[in-house]
């Protein structure tokens, strides 16, 4: 492996020896912080600490009050709603806007501009103009209203029903230019000549698109889907700036149960074993991509 | 032509063969602008940049309006007579819990933990990814492996165990603890990004300084330091905006007084008590987003080329 020291050396572990000690705030934090640390929860959520962490081991007792929580349900649900309607809507849209952008148009650089600045907003200040928008007396439900339609009905800040829709909203508005980017940089990847190829053949350009062009970007979609998908589970400082949970508890999700439990409500066993459910969860996500993308073949 | 496109060297290079193949008239068959296609295209296009650029002019123009006028009149509305007041009042007096000193406290704590952060961050991951590139040792891709990975897992699972480790140095809830937090997730990504170009450099450089006698550091601080500008604006530009907008490690890891900006903003514009100001929240939240939005408008193709390398593996 080592490139280089003569080896003459007879000691291993001191080959390559600055090396090995450049690399030690790494292997700290892959081998203490994320897999010590998350060994650590784990374990911990087998346990019934409250205010600080205790070794009083208890089963699965946690979990079992876990899923008993209507919070946590509510969380659970929450977060496939979003979860499930975020992954489709940001890749059909930044998609179909990265498709658009490819057909060799003017002001590219400007729309692209545009598309992508959310992005590099906080989900702080998305929530809270978001929630600025759509407030029920002044926004959109404010606005239709003034216009005579008295009976327009939209508010997803207060109205528990369609909460979720309005923080969907703010996600995607922050997260699809992001998509579209990966998107185009994908469709640029991909060979002149299949185009060149399809319009010989006579195939139309959707067909082209969605029998050719998205089976080849099979990659970049994947990818795209990990990122999206590992991004999904983290929601929570969105939800903080834009709705704080509410009404009542309509708009929880899992991350934010977490956080109140830890740090709040001092539950600290409640806290590990739903943050090890999102671990589960990613892991669920991740296991399989990594198999794909790593098992196979060596990492070169 | 884009940024993005320049990647791909393939249909450059054909767009700049085909004149000279071609025989007879040159350049492109010319397009009737106003075809149906392109009002099509670029409506499609007019219509999502309007939808994306709605929360920035609602953002300005609530910012710049009285309280009086926000409440007759609706949102997206210019303003009738442009105040600046709300801009002062959010900078300098609105009110979090009993501090009356405006977001400006803020500001500068996020400023005092953005720069040595981003510092200290990206000095540590160049070096894992220069040793990862160049000086691999038995397990280094391993650890690399679990880097990665965990760059998947929710903060929520490791930050407890963070807490404690902190704890036990005795520097939770101080400035250095949130650095360290910060250098901690912000590795898996940049160590990548520095792997990924310190590897793409011709060997031929890294052996000849061998040869020369140079080692470890020396090749770093001499070679691959001053070539590799670019990637450290690429990575200071994903730090500045990804710790200026991190408000999950703020709330944690640092106390009231010392909150970053978008932590005090949340409990500027959330708070229950009082009269609710829109117009100073607004201002509040374009001063909070200023700092990535400026940024990015600065280095443009660079934030891209920043989040592409950081999301598609290269």
């Amino acid at each position: 492996m080592a490139q280089s020291t003569p080896s003459a050396r007879p000691n291993q572990l001191f080959r390559n020896l600055n090396s090995k000690i450049a690399s030690i705030p790494m292997i700290f934090v892959a081998l203490v912080i994320f897999l010590g640390g998350s060994i650590w929860t784990v374990v911990y959520s087998f346990t019934n600490s409250r205010l600080l962490p205790r070794t009083n081991f208890v089963g699965f007792d946690q979990y079992e009050r876990l899923w008993a929580s209507s919070r946590w349900i509510i969380s659970i649900q929450n977060l496939a709603i979003y979860g499930i309607l975020s992954l489709i809507f940001s890749l059909v849209v930044g998609f179909v806007l990265a498709a658009l952008m490819d057909q060799k148009i003017r002001f590219e650089n400007v729309f692209r501009t545009i598309f992508l600045y959310p992005f590099a907003l906080s989900f702080i200040v998305t929530g809270l103009v978001w929630q600025w928008i759509l407030n029920p007396d002044f926004g959109i439900q404010g606005i239709v209203r003034s216009l005579g339609w008295e009976s327009f009905d939209f508010n997803p800040i207060y109205d528990a029903d369609i909460v979720i829709y309005g923080i969907l909203i703010a996600g995607l508005w922050q997260g699809t230019g992001l998509v579209m980017c990966l998107m185009l940089a994908g469709l640029r990847g991909i060979d002149e000549d299949i185009w060149k190829a399809a319009r010989v053949d006579g195939i139309p350009m959707w067909r082209t698109y969605i029998f050719i062009v998205i089976p080849m970007m099979r990659p970049v979609f994947v990818t795209t889907l990990v990122i999206i998908g590992a991004g999904i589970v983290k929601l929570y400082d969105l939800v903080v700036a834009q709705t704080s949970g509410g009404p009542g508890n309509a708009s929880e999700v899992p991350a934010k149960y977490v956080y109140d439990y830890m740090f709040q409500a001092q539950n600290l066993g409640q806290g590990f074993a739903a943050s090890t459910m999102m671990l589960l969860t990613v892991a669920i996500i991740i296991i399989p991509w990594a198999y794909l993308e790593f098992g196979g073949r060596k990492r070169g | 032509m884009a940024d993005v496109s320049t990647l791909n060297t393939a249909a450059v290079g054909s767009d700049a063969v085909r004149p000279t193949l071609a025989p007879g008239p040159r350049g492109r068959k010319p397009k009737r602008v106003l075809s149906r296609r392109n009002i099509m295209l670029y409506g499609i296009l007019g219509l999502a940049a309007l939808y994306y650029l709605l929360p920035l002019y609602v953002m300005v123009v609530t910012s710049l309006k009285g309280m009086p006028e926000i409440r007759l009149g609706n949102i997206f509305s210019p303003p009738v007579e442009i105040t600046f007041e709300p801009w002062v009042k959010a900078w300098a007096q609105a009110c979090t819990g009993l501090n009356c000193d405006g977001l400006s406290r803020g500001f500068w704590n996020s400023v005092q933990i953005m720069v040595p952060s981003v510092i200290v961050s990206i000095l540590v991951a160049s070096v894992s990814g220069y040793s990862l590139a160049n000086w691999r040792f038995k397990g280094s891709e391993l650890f690399f492996s679990i880097l990665i990975i965990g760059a998947f897992i929710p903060y929520q699972v490791m930050i407890y165990p963070i807490v404690i480790i902190l704890r036990e140095m005795g520097i939770y809830g101080t400035l250095t603890g949130l650095i360290i937090v910060h250098t901690i997730f912000g590795m898996p990504i940049l160590t990548l990004l520095f792997r990924n170009y310190f590897a793409s450099l011709p060997e031929e450089l890294f052996k000849a300084a061998r040869i020369d006698g140079a080692g470890f550091w020396q090749i770093y601080g001499r070679i691959m330091l001053p070539m590799s500008l670019p990637i450290f604006v690429v990575a200071m530009i994903l730090q500045v905006t990804g710790i200026w907008n991190d408000f999950l490690f703020g709330v944690v890891f640092t106390r009231p007084d010392t909150y970053p900006m978008t932590v005090q903003l949340n409990n500027i514009v959330n708070s229950v008590q009082g009269v609710k100001e829109y117009n100073v929240n607004m201002a509040a939240t374009l001063l909070t987003g200023a700092v990535p939005l400026i940024v990015y408008f600065v280095s443009g193709r660079l934030f891209v080329r920043g989040i592409a390398a950081g999301a598609v593996k290269g």
